[in-house]
């Protein structure tokens, strides 16, 4: 979780926040109440977790209770790896 | 219009004319026809004319036959042959047949400061009552025309545009970093400042007078809005379309020829129309000539409007087919003239139509520039009213989903669950009584380009709080009204003269000796629509219903069912060469060291923005205004304060 974490972040800062820290932001704050992601940029996180973790996110599951921290999108992100690990042992 | 300038020094006298002449040689593009300048002791007054209304005899500045009043003046009074026919009874001399600037002196001599209240038009006006030693100076009631000054010691130094007053050797531009924030949250500096230090712009519907004994300065008109519920909806569009007709009639005399920016979109289509009809009507339709913009992305592009609505009107538009390299190469030469940053591009090609216009030998166009801050038009009305919806029954799943229908040109908004919209926009019921409750989510998706400020820049802005500034202009009658009405004065009175008017307006289309006419800025128009009850402007998510209702038959079919789509032009990738990266002369402007040279923006934050756009389009708006805005940033400052930190 950490790693993930912690990779999430950085492809916050250098995207959503070009280069600016986000320290301040809590693994718990909200990314959008923060002013960090607007419309377009949770589809930029999208693509994102798509291109590098292999998952997919279905339109139902956009949701800020899935998105809108970086502990949230850490945990989505292993729930969503741990279904594709499921299907490929089944 | 023209290009006005002066200086007034009551302790040492005004300075030689070699000054006034550069002043006014620096607005050349402002009035080519002409030029003068006039030496009165305390004062001396300049003029780059236009030449539109009475071309043999309108030559500035301009005196009263006893010498006592002089006026150098832009714009133009639009009743001045009724104002002219009421001051010939009371007496006034007249000594041109029908200039409207002698009726700007002649209604002084007989009103007195209380003339401009008088006037429906469009201006800039510098007046010199000698008997008074006063300078009056007076701008029109929504900002058309422009007009700067500023204190150098003793002298007072005014002129249309501020790059004039760098003329007077006492004067030197500095940007006003606090301005320049202020621009970045709200796509203009609070009223009344502008991007230069020390340099103001009167208010629209402002005077100020400055006399021996001090400066004072009021307004003369004020928006107000006080809605009469009793009336029927047949009564009010039928009102409109009389006063409209009558705005369009006033708004097409000239002694020239005459064009209409035709976007495609409903109010310009109206105005056409009625143009047509009235022109028709004295034989006289020819004098009318069309002229649109077309882009090569189709997403903003709009001649399949335009081409029905010219059809309709019988006569072929010249259109200005604008390539997107287009736009990244004139940038620089827009910024020049708007003097002050830009957030999109779509006053570049308004630049570049200002110049078609001007080749086809015209110099004034009607615009329906005004009909969306008067009637309710724009998407942020409705956004306003459907957020209110909202946020009154918070737990609905359904209710946001018609968040989705403000934006149907915005494609990733229409996959955002109602969760997502519910964040975006700001729907929370313990906003709804926030004064700004309608211009928040805006406010603060602007204020996210603050990352791209200098970490000194940002400091600076902490002690400040731009919003209590804000809220201490606005008028005591602000919190009277409702939220779609406090909507309406929010724009009308910040966007619309500090964006709308003047780099989207004024400022690109004198660039080139054109005058703009924006007819739903009449006046008594705004007047009509301040006592129509909101519903009668949006009728559920009818945008500018009353107008449809009052004009609809005017314009095709398409037009009148087209969903709202503000005006909009390709944004960054106008500025990619063809090797993917910013293009010559704009990559020098983004430069790190040209970035540090000025001291305003993070060189860092800048690179890593110029990665994002290099690897794909950037697709979010933030990201395109932050583009935008500090290549435009940077431009001005390369123009007018080159070599100079900003620290």
């Amino acid at each position: 979780m950490d790693y993930l974490s912690k990779d999430i972040r950085a492809f916050i800062e250098e995207n959503f926040l070009f280069g600016g820290s986000a320290e301040d932001i809590s693994d718990d704050g909200s990314l959008i109440a923060e002013g960090i992601l607007d419309s377009a940029g949770v589809l930029e996180l999208v693509a994102f977790l798509e291109g590098t973790y292999g998952i997919q996110v279905a339109d139902s599951e956009l949701l800020p209770t899935n998105l809108d921290s970086i502990n949230r999108i850490a945990h989505y992100v292993v729930r969503k790896q741990a279904c594709l690990q499921a299907a490929r042992v089944a | 219009m023209c290009g006005i300038a002066g200086v007034v020094d009551f302790q040492r006298g005004a300075p030689q004319a070699r000054l006034l002449e550069r002043m006014a040689a620096r607005m050349a593009h402002r009035g080519p026809d002409d030029c003068g300048v006039w030496h009165g002791g305390d004062v001396a007054l300049s003029h780059t004319r236009l030449a539109i209304v009475d071309p043999q005899h309108g030559a500035q500045p301009m005196h009263t036959g006893d010498g006592r009043l002089s006026v150098s003046f832009n714009g133009e009074i639009f009743n001045h042959r009724e104002l002219r026919a009421l001051l010939e009874k009371q007496g006034r001399p007249f000594r041109t047949h029908h200039c409207d600037t002698e009726v700007v002196l002649q209604a002084y001599a007989h009103w007195g400061e209380g003339c401009f209240e008088r006037f429906n038009g469009q201006w800039a006006i510098a007046l010199w009552d000698a008997d008074r030693r006063r300078l009056l100076l007076s701008r029109d009631r929504f900002g058309i025309c422009p007009l700067h000054y500023t204190q150098a010691g003793s002298a007072w130094v005014f002129a249309s545009e501020a790059k004039a007053l760098f003329c007077h050797p006492a004067v030197a531009p500095a940007v006003d970093v606090d301005a320049v924030c202020d621009i970045l949250r709200f796509w203009t500096p609070l009223p009344g400042h502008t991007a230069f230090r020390n340099v103001s712009e009167l208010e629209p519907g402002c005077c100020l007078a400055i006399e021996p004994q001090g400066v004072r300065h009021w307004r003369y008109w004020q928006l107000d809005y006080r809605p009469d519920y009793g009336r029927r909806d047949l009564d009010w569009s039928e009102e409109l379309r009389a006063l409209l007709s009558d705005a369009v009639r006033l708004r097409l005399q000239a002694d020239v020829p005459l064009g209409l920016y035709l976007s495609g979109g409903l109010d310009s289509s109206v105005v056409g129309a009625l143009a047509d009809q009235l022109l028709s009507a004295r034989g006289d339709a020819q004098r009318l000539s069309l002229f649109s913009v077309q882009f090569d992305e189709q997403d903003v592009d709009e001649r399949h409007f335009q081409h029905g609505m010219a059809q309709r009107l019988g006569r072929q538009p010249h259109a200005l087919a604008c390539a997107n390299a287009a736009i990244g190469q004139h940038l620089i030469q827009a910024v020049r003239h708007t003097e002050r940053p830009l957030f999109r591009t779509a006053a570049v090609p308004l630049f570049l139509l200002s110049r078609r216009v001007r080749a086809h030998d015209h110099k004034v166009v009607l615009t329906g520039e005004g009909a969306d801050e008067v009637f309710g038009g724009y998407d942020l009305f409705k956004e306003a009213k459907l957020r209110r919806f909202v946020a009154r029954q918070p737990g609905s799943k359904r209710r946001p989903l018609l968040l989705r229908r403000l934006y149907p040109y915005l494609p990733h908004l229409q996959t955002q669950s109602p969760e997502y919209l519910h964040a975006y926009f700001q729907v929370d019921s313990d906003h709804l009584d926030d004064p700004f409750f309608s211009h928040r989510p805006r406010w603060r998706n602007n204020a996210r380009l603050e990352r791209f400020l200098s970490p000194e820049v940002r400091h600076s802005q902490r002690q400040r709080d731009p919003l209590a500034e804000l809220a201490a202009w606005l008028p005591q009658r602000f919190s009277d009204w409702d939220y779609f009405e406090r909507a309406q004065y929010l724009e009308t009175t910040m966007l619309l003269p500090g964006y709308i008017l003047s780099s989207q307006g004024d400022r690109v289309a004198m660039a080139h000796g054109v005058e703009t006419r924006p007819v739903f800025l009449d006046h008594r128009l705004a007047a009509l629509a301040a006592r129509m009850p909101a519903e009668v402007k949006m009728r559920v998510l009818d945008e500018k219903h009353v107008l449809k209702q009052a004009a609809g038959d005017l314009v095709t079919p398409q037009v009148l069912r087209r969903p709202k789509q503000p005006y909009r032009a390709p944004e960054s990738v106008c500025f990619r060469g063809p090797d993917g990266d910013l293009a010559e002369p704009l990559a020098e402007l983004l430069r790190p060291a040209s970035i540090r040279r000025h001291g305003l923006f993070d060189p860092d934050a800048v690179s890593r923005l110029l990665s994002k756009a290099r690897t794909a389009p950037l697709r979010s708006f933030t990201d395109n205004a932050a583009l935008v805005f500090i290549l435009s940033t940077q431009a001005l400052l390369q123009e007018f304060v080159p070599g100079s930190s900003s620290q």
